[in-house]
């Protein structure tokens, strides 16, 4: 049975490496991931949108909603200066966000977006967006930044209303920027005098 | 069917007063025990423990939905109910209850004396009791078991308290003893079958085996993976699923249905072997179409890695890849169809008994197609998409899990036990469990189907009146079930104990085929030392 001893060894020793290995793949999945949505162009939340049609249809009005919000007990105030606006697909508008750091010491943190309908987040395009990059604040520090951006004039006819959503979160422990960022794309967006 | 005592022509080098003797007796038999058949009975005995856990949290959910409003269970711990059954469940009742079935008799029906590796099969049974006790205490520790559902999704699963960190310890040691069994078994199958038995004259339950335990020891470690990231987010600032950190909460549920997608196979891949072992043995015909059933598998266990997205119609996928996940998955119908056809045409003209075996075999077949059938219609993304997250989704996976795989455990028990007891179990005892188990698990789960289609969403412990009257049926029904399964506790322990008073012969069924009922009945300690050649 000696040789049966040995053949079961190897087959355990070749059974043992193929776990690891995929052990390891669930660990690369991490980065494929990342990669194909940078490729196909699918959920990617750090790069100005392209726009193609600049067309204003002004047979439209769609009335867009500003909202934001914080997670947990972060310590911000968070809100857009106005929180509805009337628009005409295709027309370039600006918004403007105050953040203020209330804590006593630097806080890092970066906004997400998402939308409401799901529909309306492909037609929604931002040009500039403060969401781009993370965000340092010092202590105390109050900051007003914007979002460009315009509605495609392709969104679907029965959408009249289109809500952006931001969600301020800290970075835990001031951790860097989101992976998903195009290298070299990652400029803060600089604070802008407020406008008129 | 006949009743014989012990037969005594199979010879191996011990004599008759050792034949059994060669182990510690009391407790640390079961615990030093490296014997497949006392490992095989252990994980038997664990997954019906485990069974009856997740039966009783069952029984708390559809306690709480008999009707509307909150009776019974706080919302919390309803979303710890429902979480936890599914769990236990698979990883705790489903799964081990297989390995058992593998652990006794894939040594037996391939001639082997024991499991390649026995003592790594002592520590893969071991460490699940750990994992159990870790998963029930998480019930009892502040904040709760794990609430945010058995797929353990982000961001839920990241902010939830120190019960889902138990939890994600149970899935590691739970997925280190599966991984291990899977290593065994393969090692078993490929290296000591018994002269003569090459691949193809193997017995279905080896194929599925076979395959089963390759998609677990390719899936195990990818889920450890996902669940390992989930506790570095949780406890050491890493951000793979949290936006704040740049991470994606949907990217867990894609490593995640990479798991589980697979996972659905390992259970109901080892059912069809037990199935495609039972139905020929009481057509009295061998099994149709033995090789297409080989390649059948395989191709059902290859597509199932390609899959996995079916399961997240809803994240946002692009419509690319819907069409691409919907066109796959309805694929896998094609295997499917071709084993359900081959059961059919291998009763075709056979002489046809109906002993209980064969009964949760054919209620097994009936409900299974169904369960696949209204998976297909699943498989529709528009349809999904108004179907998510609904009972009905509720529906279609208990008519593949408990009249698939669980169904055809009985069978498996009511086939094999008088191998494993040396007694046979009551004929009519046994028929009344599986037409009382037809009946209420039909009562419990159809009606679910009507739930879902009407818009019932799953996960809540409270609903719109519209829909009480088919929650009081289900819920009636579900007690139904829960009873009839003490029912069966106790028609085995009559078969176990012998107080059915009928002995079993070496080969109590005519019409079975298969090494396992070469050996007597109870099979002795150790059998197949000198091993049997295969013509």
């Amino acid at each position: 049975m000696k040789w049966l001893e040995f053949a079961n060894k190897t087959m355990l020793r070749k059974l043992v490496v193929f776990t690891l290995v995929m052990f390891a793949f669930g660990f690369a999945l991490v980065p494929i991931y990342q990669k194909i949505c940078e490729i196909t162009g699918v959920n990617e939340l750090l790069r100005p949108d392209q726009v193609k049609n600049t067309q204003v249809d002004a047979s439209r009005t769609i009335k867009v909603e500003f909202d934001a919000n914080l997670r947990g007990d972060s310590m911000w105030t968070f809100k857009p200066e106005v929180t509805v606006l009337n628009l005409h697909p295709g027309e370039l508008a600006t918004v403007v966000y105050e953040i203020t750091n209330t804590a006593s010491r630097d806080i890092v943190g970066q906004a997400i977006p998402s939308y409401m309908p799901m529909l309306a987040a492909e037609h929604f395009k931002k040009l500039e967006c403060f969401c781009f990059a993370k965000q340092t604040f010092a202590a105390n520090e109050t900051r007003k930044m914007p979002v460009v951006f315009l509605i495609d004039p392709a969104l679907p006819p029965d959408v009249n209303t289109v809500t952006l959503s931001y969600t301020f979160f800290e970075m835990p422990g001031g951790a860097p920027a989101a992976s998903r960022a195009p290298a070299g794309k990652l400029e803060a967006a600089q604070p802008v005098v407020e406008p008129s | 069917m006949a009743s014989v005592p012990h037969d005594h022509t199979h010879g191996h080098g011990h004599d008759a007063a050792h034949d059994h003797d060669h182990h510690p007796t009391g407790i640390m038999r079961w615990v030093t025990t490296t014997n497949h058949k006392d490992i095989g009975t252990m994980y038997m005995l664990f997954s019906f423990v485990m069974f009856i856990a997740g039966g009783i949290m069952a029984l708390g959910i559809r306690a709480e939905l008999f009707q509307p409003g909150l009776q019974v269970v706080r919302p919390e711990l309803f979303n710890q109910l429902t979480t936890l059954h599914g769990i236990v469940m698979i990883f705790g009742a489903i799964m081990p209850a297989f390995v058992g079935f593998a652990n006794w008799m894939l040594p037996l029906q391939l001639g082997a004396p024991d499991m390649a590796f026995a003592r790594m099969n002592n520590w893969s049974f071991w460490l699940l009791p750990p994992a159990a006790i870790l998963l029930i205490s998480s019930f009892f520790v502040p904040g709760g078991a794990a609430a945010g559902g058995w797929t353990l999704y982000p961001p839920l699963s990241i902010q939830s308290g120190i019960g889902m960190d138990m939890m994600i310890f149970a899935v590691h040691i739970m997925g280190a003893s599966s991984i291990m069994g899977s290593i065994n078994i393969i090692t078993t199958i490929l290296n000591m079958r018994a002269p003569g038995m090459t691949l193809m004259k193997m017995p279905m339950f080896a194929w599925t085996w076979l395959i089963t335990a390759f998609l677990l020891i390719a899936t195990m470690p990818v889920l450890a993976g996902a669940v390992t990231m989930l506790l570095t987010d949780r406890h050491f600032g890493t951000t793979f699923f949290n936006a704040a950190g740049g991470g994606d909460p949907v990217m867990f549920q894609h490593i995640f249905w990479f798991f589980g997608h697979p996972e659905v196979y390992i259970i109901a891949l080892p059912a069809f072997g037990v199935v495609s072992q039972i139905i020929p043995a009481f057509s009295r015909k061998p099994l149709f179409g033995y090789a297409s059933m080989v390649y059948a598998t395989a191709s059902i266990a290859i597509l199932s890695f390609i899959v996995w997205a079916h399961h997240m119609y809803t994240t946002g996928l692009p419509v690319a890849g819907q069409l691409y996940f919907m066109y796959a998955t309805m694929l896998i119908a094609v295997p499917t169809g071709v084993k359900v056809f081959n059961w059919l045409a291998t009763m075709w003209r056979g002489s046809i008994t109906l002993e209980t075996p064969m009964l949760f075999c054919l209620g097994f077949l009936f409900l299974f197609t169904m369960g696949g059938f209204t998976g297909l219609v699943l498989s529709l993304t528009p349809v999904d998409i108004q179907l998510h997250d609904t009972y009905y989704v509720v529906a279609h996976f208990h008519y593949v899990m408990v009249a698939g795989a669980l169904f055809s455990a009985f069978a498996a028990v009511y086939y094999w036990g008088p191998k494993w007891t040396g007694w046979m179990y009551e004929e009519k005892l046994g028929k009344i469990h599986f037409w009382w188990s037809l009946i209420a698990f039909n009562v419990t789960f159809f009606p679910q189907h009507f739930l879902g289609l009407a818009g019932m969403p799953r996960r809540i412990p409270d609903y719109n009146q519209q829909f009480e009257n088919w929650n009081m049926i289900s819920s009636v029904g579900a007690f139904a079930f829960g009873l009839a399964q003490v029912f069966f506790i106790w028609v085995v322990w009559r078969m176990a104990t012998g107080k059915s008073g009928i002995r079993a012969a070496a080969k109590p069924w005519d019409g079975a085929e298969g090494l396992e009922w070469t050996v007597p009945s109870p099979a002795p300690y150790h059998t197949f030392e000198t091993p049997p050649v295969v013509k």
